[in-house]
């Protein structure tokens, strides 16, 4: 069992990423040390961090050190998740409906999240990022989306 | 003088109506934005990027200048007031200023903080003017063997000088050079790591990176344990130091200065080495070292003089050799190329306005960070005590909506979303972003130079080893990567971040 899984971890993404950039790399061309290609670098790269993660993977079965800790998987997904539904809807639903459902989901993810204070949060925020974003800067977002016939 | 007539054609660039309006807003929104709690500069500067891509170019480095400057501010109030550093760079001034504030003399504190900064803006702004042009004309004869050995010791240093392992940190410099090349590769056209999306054609934009890292990853990391902040004071009174802390305080600020001035140069510090060894040193020199750890304003001033000094220097080699040297810097250098300059020793030359216009507002901004202090110093304290359940959702709808319109895409939201997701993980795993960061701005740029070098060197690796400058850079990075593993220094790297760590 590994004695350091902080270290063991790490060792694996590095070891994935590193991987992952030699196997894709190989779709470009190497070319010489004179004339690099456009797989060259991103060979020695994923070459040098996969010897990494391969190091503090093996480290980690003889160096021990402190455990990783619990995962706040209510707030990681909540907040991941209210982004990207962001991202997803405010182009067809528009800011007056995508920003309250961001700001919404992602307040659930607080172990104090009440409803009144966050509405009226959620409707305040709205306000002020349609005048602030929409109307003075001029960015290309719907405020009432397509969705609801804007 | 040559040097006075350049800070006089800075002076006229920067002072006018329009750019001092501009300035004046960049200051006040960094403060306000970098008292918030968990915001660093870095995210507070990739948050309020986008709102300056609607201004002419210089008008829109100034007010970026002002940001930096005032969420530095913001951070120095926060770690004062609440225990809280925003950044690396901040977290001595913890040490001394929150149990000033716990005495009741916060007051005097944010004084020392925002008087050290001012005077060490100013020393930092004729050293600016004076090294700037001489260190530009060297680098102009750099080749590319140069750079590619200057932004190795970059790196290094960026390495040396992060949180935890040293082998983890090594791994996201190298990760970091790796995400920097999805996309099209520029001299063969071929599209890299792309997956044939069309949106990664470009490469990731490194503001997604930072927001996602920076401002996703320690939302939920902030999530993890919501306790009660402890918010010390309601009121400040006193805000004007006494002839007494006067005193104590004009030593150190003079030698938190210099100290924090020539840390700042070296690439890949930035400001956080000096505000270290600031503290240090004056804590070993001092009259007052029994009271340092229990609220002596001496312990304040240095290192936020040296703070100042090295964030305001650390601007040299970005300036004169291109080369960012600390997550903000990379931040300025995507700056400057959104609004189509590109950074190094050309700019002093072929736009002097905006060159020299820039280091003037780095002065009119520290100028303006100690008048705003005065009347506004209320207004921080309560945005501070902003409960961090009704902050958090405001901090991602400005992420959003901001990483949006750098290209109109949201695609770039996804992105964030998944580096927020990354950050998180890397934070858990003991991971420090900051070197990643750094790495992501730089991989395009030291793969282009290493082909250079190569081509020019006919494919002989030792052209970095064979031409002086170049192999003094690399003795350095050398010299930096072995002082890690002195037992000495090893322990203050340590101790210095086992205080930092709260």
């Amino acid at each position: 069992m590994t004695r350091s899984p902080k270290d063991f971890w790490t060792g694996l993404i590095y070891i994935f990423f590193g991987a992952s950039a030699i196997l894709i790399a190989r779709e470009y061309g190497m070319g010489t040390a004179i004339k690099m290609g456009p797989a060259y670098f991103p060979t020695i790269l994923g070459a040098t961090l996969a010897g990494i993660g391969a190091i503090s993977v093996i480290r980690s079965f003889i160096v021990p050190g402190p455990p990783i800790g619990a995962f706040a998987f209510k707030g990681l997904t909540l907040v991941t998740v209210s982004v990207l539904i962001f991202g997803y809807i405010v182009r067809g639903a528009g800011l007056a409906v995508a920003l309250p459902v961001l700001v919404i989901v992602s307040a659930l993810a607080s172990s104090r999240f009440r409803w009144r204070p966050t509405l009226i949060m959620a409707a305040g925020l709205t306000i002020f990022c349609v005048l602030v974003f929409v109307k003075g800067l001029g960015i290309p977002l719907p405020i009432i989306g397509p969705w609801f016939g804007g | 003088m040559e040097l006075l007539s350049h800070l006089l054609l800075g002076l006229q660039t920067a002072a006018t109506p329009i750019n001092l309006f501009y300035c004046f807003i960049g200051v006040f929104l960094g403060t306000a934005i970098g008292v918030l709690p968990g915001l660093g500069p870095t995210a507070t500067i990739a948050m309020l990027l986008p709102v300056t891509f609607v201004l002419p170019p210089v008008t829109a480095l100034i007010m970026l200048a002002g940001i930096y400057y005032g969420s530095q501010y913001g951070g120095s109030t926060t770690s004062i007031l609440v225990n809280l550093p925003g950044e690396a760079a901040s977290v001595v001034t913890t040490l001394d200023g929150y149990q000033m504030a716990k005495q009741g003399r916060a007051g005097a504190a944010l004084a020392a903080s925002a008087i050290g900064s001012f005077f060490a803006g100013t020393v930092a702004t004729f050293l600016i003017a004076g090294f700037g042009p001489p260190l530009a004309a060297v680098a102009l004869k750099f080749g590319p063997a140069e750079f590619f050995s200057l932004m190795v010791l970059g790196l290094v240093a960026s390495v040396v000088l992060a949180q935890g392992s040293l082998l983890h940190a090594i791994g996201m410099v190298i990760l970091g050079l790796l995400l920097g090349l999805i996309g099209t590769d520029v001299n063969s056209g071929t599209q890299r790591f792309a997956f044939g999306i069309y949106e990664l054609a470009d490469g990731i934009g490194f503001v997604t990176v930072a927001m996602g890292m920076f401002g996703l990853g320690e939302i939920i990391r902030n999530l993890e344990d919501e306790e009660e902040r402890a918010v010390m004071i309601t009121k400040i009174t006193g805000l004007w130091p006494t002839k007494e802390d006067w005193k104590r305080m004009i030593a150190p600020i003079i030698r938190g200065t210099i100290i924090g001035s020539a840390l700042g140069i070296l690439p890949g510090s930035g400001s956080i080495l000096g505000s270290f060894a600031a503290y240090s040193i004056e804590k070993k020199v001092s009259k007052n070292r029994a009271q340092f750890g229990k609220g002596a304003i001496e312990g304040v001033a240095a290192p936020e003089s040296a703070n100042n000094a090295g964030a305001q220097t650390s601007f040299i080699p970005l300036l004169t050799l291109g080369i960012p040297s600390n997550p903000v810097s990379a931040l300025m250098v995507g700056a400057m190329i959104i609004h189509g300059i590109q950074p190094g020793p050309s700019v002093i030359n072929e736009q002097p306005a905006l060159f020299w216009g820039m280091i003037v507002s780095m002065w009119i901004g520290n100028l303006f960070l100690v008048i705003l202090n005065y009347p506004l110093i209320g207004m921080w304290v309560r945005m501070i005590m902003i409960p961090y359940q009704f902050l958090y959702p405001g901090i991602l709808v400005f992420c959003a909506i901001g990483v949006f319109s750098l290209k109109n895409t949201e695609f770039d939201i996804y992105f964030m979303a998944l580096f927020g997701v990354l950050g998180y993980l890397f934070s858990k795993l003991g991971c420090e972003p900051a070197p990643m960061l750094l790495a992501f701005i730089l991989g395009p740029l030291m793969e282009e130079y290493l082909r250079r070098a190569m081509l020019l060197s006919r494919g002989n690796p030792w052209v970095f080893v064979q031409r002086p400058i170049s192999a003094t850079l690399l003795a350095l990075a050398f010299l930096a990567m072995c002082s890690v593993l002195i037992p000495a220094f090893s322990k203050t790297r340590e101790e210095a971040f086992v205080e930092g760590s709260g």
